[in-house]
């Protein structure tokens, strides 16, 4: 038998977080695809509109129209008045939750302590190991995160999160005028590109995030981002 | 378990879209929804110097064609005629909670202090074009007229009748009233605006998105609120769909 036991991996406010940020993002990205379906063209520069060339023509990889389909949008129905609200209310709960998420974070020393590799991590001899191990489904013994998590987790929080919530207020004319952050993206279509391409990696960040938490034991993973418990097990002892 | 898991996962998912659209339909969570918006609008006016500007660019920087969106040509014998003459008798209307209600003929308009301004054009919808506008501030037509301090809003009547049968309007607060770049626009990148973007006259609200740009304008009026205005909303698109009225982002 692989020994086992229980060890407290995550705090009540990172839980809390978790879940709530959870719900956040999931239907940004949702309204975010409705939202799309307006103009489902992506450009760069400061303009982009139907005379000008996209770099992305959805219409050529979502035929005919170029809409992501209903059962992936909020709402499902084409209404881009009723995305919107979804969207720029959870953008409220997103960005202060991210906020406040790295403030305690960096205050208890979770992020350092937990997401930050260490020197030894980012050795490639190290990592190699790690990418090895990830393609064994062995994800090490569950006490803290291993390597490749980290570095998905910290890809995640502090740039494509950063990313997607800067590039969207740059598509705020209003803010646009307090900051004219729009120029730091390279004008306004280039920040739209952007802000569909950092949400691109973090749907990619959730399809991952989920099918390792499905392959590590889902009932343990959630648990522990439920009850902060989790029941480590010596993957060092005897094979599976 | 992985399998139960992946089960009652694809079994939940229609459940919960179902979830979302009973949610979009109901007024209480829309409104709970449209209070981040309100949110919005707050925080934008707390953070804007009221004079903030929205970007400005080079000549060279504007978009090679403006696209046209919304109505491109007016209904109706009366605009038909304003076209054929080359908009000699249009006339625009300044009224309200104004000392003195004004008529401004069109030819009167362009012989008024005026600001051009190569800005971008940022459609709800997510395309932006950028053009050269030059028009008259709407600061100086409502000073002329002498706007009264109770007048909260400004509002666009416009010649341009939609679907419903209903004419386009649409208004904003006296911080973009009186904002620099809002300008009553006569041109488009040196030359007279074409039917399709407005003729002869369209706001521009630079800090604001497409919808509010109202085009066709005829009359504006001052306000004190907004609710008695049709659906009462403050425009057409908030009206009839349910667009916010604030369109700062």
């Amino acid at each position: 038998m692989a020994a086992t036991d229980l060890v407290y991996r995550h705090r009540l406010f990172t839980r809390v977080w978790h879940w709530v940020n959870a719900v956040a993002v999931i239907c940004m990205v949702m309204s975010g695809l409705m939202i799309s379906n307006a103009h489902p063209r992506l450009y760069w520069g400061e303009f982009g509109a139907n005379f000008d060339r996209p770099w992305l023509d959805l219409t050529h990889w979502l035929p005919p129209d170029g809409r992501f389909p209903g059962w992936i949008t909020i709402p499902s129905g084409y209404s881009l008045a009723v995305a919107r609200h979804w969207h720029l209310f959870f953008a409220w709960v997103f960005a202060f939750g991210l906020l406040a998420y790295i403030i305690v974070g960096l205050i208890n020393r979770h992020i350092q302590r937990d997401v930050a590799l260490t020197r030894a991590e980012v050795a490639p001899r190290y990592l190699w190991h790690d990418i090895k191990e990830h393609a064994r489904l062995r994800f090490g013994d569950g006490r803290a995160y291993n390597p490749l998590q980290k570095i998905a987790y910290g890809g995640t929080l502090f740039v494509l999160f950063p990313l997607v919530l800067f590039t969207g207020l740059a598509l705020s004319p209003g803010f646009d005028a307090v900051s004219h952050i729009s120029a730091l993206f390279g004008g306004r279509s280039s920040a739209r590109s952007l802000h569909f391409i950092a949400m691109s990696g973090i749907a990619a960040f959730i399809a991952v995030h989920l099918a390792l938490v499905v392959l590590a034991g889902p009932w343990n993973e959630i648990r522990s981002m439920i009850t902060g418990w989790y029941r480590t097990h010596d993957t060092h002892g005897e094979p599976a | 378990m992985t399998l139960l898991n992946r089960r009652s996962l694809i079994a939940a998912t229609p459940a919960l879209l179902a979830g979302c659209d009973k949610l979009s339909s109901s007024p209480k969570f829309l409104d709970l929804l449209q209070s981040g918006e309100r949110a919005n609008y707050g925080l934008q006016r707390l953070l804007q110097d009221r004079t903030a500007l929205a970007r400005e660019y080079a000549p060279n920087q504007r978009s090679p064609i403006f696209r046209a969106n919304g109505t491109r040509m007016p209904q109706g014998d009366d605009y038909a005629r304003h076209v054929a003459t080359d908009f000699a008798d249009w006339t625009i209307v300044v009224d309200g909670l104004v000392q003195r209600p004004v008529q401004i003929p069109l030819g009167q308009l362009r012989q008024m202090p005026s600001r051009s301004q190569i800005t971008r054009h940022d459609c709800v919808e997510g395309w932006s074009a950028i053009a050269k506008w030059t028009g008259v501030p709407l600061k100086f037509l409502l000073d002329r007229a002498g706007i009264l301090p109770q007048a909260n809003y400004i509002v666009f009547w416009c010649a341009d009748m939609m679907g419903n049968g209903t004419q386009y309007y649409e208004s904003i607060d006296r911080v973009d009233a009186a904002h620099p770049q809002t300008i009553l626009a006569y041109a488009i990148n040196d030359q007279p605006i074409p039917v399709q973007n407005g003729a002869p006259v369209r706001m521009r609200i630079e800090r604001q998105l497409g919808y509010k740009q109202a085009k066709y304008v005829q009359r504006i009026e001052a306000v004190a609120s907004l609710k008695g205005i049709r659906g009462g909303k403050g425009g057409y698109w908030e009206d009839g769909a349910g667009y916010e009225w604030y369109a700062g982002l």
